[in-house]
């Protein structure tokens, strides 16, 4: 439950009419269409294909090779210095769609992390909220969308940044605008910023080569596999309940109207 | 039973009135809900065991090998590997003889086994959980976290059923991932490469994984 809170009148025009633009941006599968975690909405499958094959062959040629380097060079936890680097500018973007989504206590959490990751954390360096059992709240604006009645639309493969849908990549554009650290920072900052947000990626593929390798070289169709795990995880970290959304391997009789959980036992 | 001495016209009747308390009876004592078969004690207490056994193979410092037979046993002991082959095989599982499922199955779980006991060398020195359990239909969820060294926390879901006659799980859900769900595209995506043959599936699969 989303408290209802008094917005500012501006605001909330803004957001009626960002709702009713990306609202009409998504695409809605027809009724009955889609009843199940394992039948994902993706009309647009054969442009997304080609696009898995595009960044498979991006992703051998180069982030793969860099990626294992890297990880044989850097070790992991100089790497996380990085990753808590770029993620803690990033914090304050976090905080206004905290904001935007009626989740103060977010918004106060991302504050108090930002404040302290900033000082006592070496200007970010080191993640001491986590530390000190504040964990992190991440957020986007897709998740802004999704609470605001907007729905996920079909599926996507991006260039370069891989599997999306519709209301994810919308919220992508977005969040280049929502962090008010950013008009703030001179060019160099925002290099250092963006260049330790991807030698933080490009490290994490190398130091989870096998399991990354295992979807993308290893599975008989990578492309559903990347679909299904990006959905159903995407899906979980937005707080979706599952509720009685289980497959049911033991009672599949197909006419079980939204069970996104399987029942072996039911064939 | 007050009016146990009105007369009886005839056996059928009276079975009728009999089946009709046996009826009554039994709407009496089940509640609104599917019964439940399982008590969420022993829900916990078989995702308890299987947690420890996994905490106890990742720790273990054996080689990957080892790692991957204690993994395949544990599977079998505490997951009923025959419903989760058949639910990922499909309709297909319908078509074939029992003697091609069993080995089908057998070349699953070693498949599973191997699979998912490769990521355990990425668990190595963290340790797991169980945080609780809530019902689900017949049957409960019982959720652990996996806690690992310098990486956020990540849930995994486990869902337990007795419906093959023992209490087993069936499905693990990592991050909102279905295990069910990513083996039935992967299973399925390897029985359309084998143009539907499952003895071939089946030769894929004992070296897949």
């Amino acid at each position: 439950m989303i408290p209802r809170l008094p917005r500012p009148a501006a605001l909330r025009l803004l957001a009626l009419a960002g709702l009713v633009a990306l609202a009409g941006a998504c695409t809605r599968p027809e009724p009955g269409t889609v009843s199940r975690a394992d039948q994902p909405f993706d009309p647009y499958e054969a442009q997304n294909r080609q696009m898995h094959e595009v960044n498979v062959a991006l992703d051998r040629a180069v982030l793969r090779p860099a990626g294992t380097v890297y990880a044989k060079v850097v070790p992991q936890p100089v790497n996380q210095l990085a990753g808590n680097f770029s993620r803690n500018l990033g914090t304050p973007s976090d905080v206004v769609n905290n904001l935007l989504q009626g989740r103060l206590k977010d918004a106060g959490v991302n504050t108090v992390r930002f404040v302290m990751n900033s000082t006592i954390g070496v200007g970010g360096l080191i993640d001491a909220a986590t530390a000190f059992g504040i964990a992190p709240r991440d957020t986007d604006f897709g998740e802004t969308l999704a609470i605001w009645g907007v729905p996920e639309g079909a599926y996507q493969e991006l260039p370069v940044l891989g599997p999306s849908t519709e209301r994810a990549t919308a919220g992508r554009i977005v969040d280049l605008f929502t962090n008010p650290l950013d008009p703030l920072m001179d060019r160099s900052q925002r290099r250092l910023k963006w260049g330790s947000a991807v030698a933080h990626g490009v490290g994490e593929r190398g130091y989870r080569r096998q399991t990354v390798d295992s979807v993308l070289y290893d599975s008989a169709d990578s492309y559903a596999q990347l679909r299904l795990i990006y959905l159903q995880n995407r899906r979980h970290d937005l707080g979706v309940e599952m509720g009685d959304a289980y497959l049911d391997p033991y009672g599949e009789t197909g006419g079980e109207a939204y069970d996104p959980y399987i029942d072996p036992y039911a064939e | 039973m007050t009016r146990i001495s009105i007369p009886m016209p005839s056996k059928l009747s009276r079975r009728a009135l009999l089946s009709g308390i046996g009826g009554l009876g039994a709407a009496v004592l089940l509640p609104a809900s599917p019964a439940r078969a399982i008590s969420e004690s022993g829900a916990t207490a078989l995702v308890e065991k299987v947690v420890k056994e996994i905490n106890l193979v990742i720790n273990s410092g054996r080689p990957e090998a080892q790692m991957i037979a204690q993994f395949e046993a544990m599977l079998r002991s505490y997951a009923d590997v025959p419903t989760i082959a058949r639910s990922c095989l499909g309709p297909a599982a319908r078509e074939i003889s029992s003697a091609q499922l069993a080995a089908y199955t057998e070349a699953f779980a070693g498949y599973v086994a191997r699979k998912y006991g490769k990521r355990f060398r990425e668990f190595i020195g963290s340790e797991i959980r169980v945080t609780g359990a809530r019902p689900y239909k017949d049957r409960y969820i019982v959720q652990t976290v996996f806690d690992l060294r310098g990486q956020a926390p990540f849930d995994v879901d486990f869902l337990v059923t007795d419906r093959s006659g023992r209490m087993l799980f069936y499905e693990m859900v990592i991050e909102g991932v279905s295990m069910l769900a990513t083996e039935r595209a992967e299973i399925g995506a390897m029985l359309d490469a084998q143009r539907g043959d499952v003895t071939k599936l089946t030769a894929a699969l004992r070296q897949a994984g």
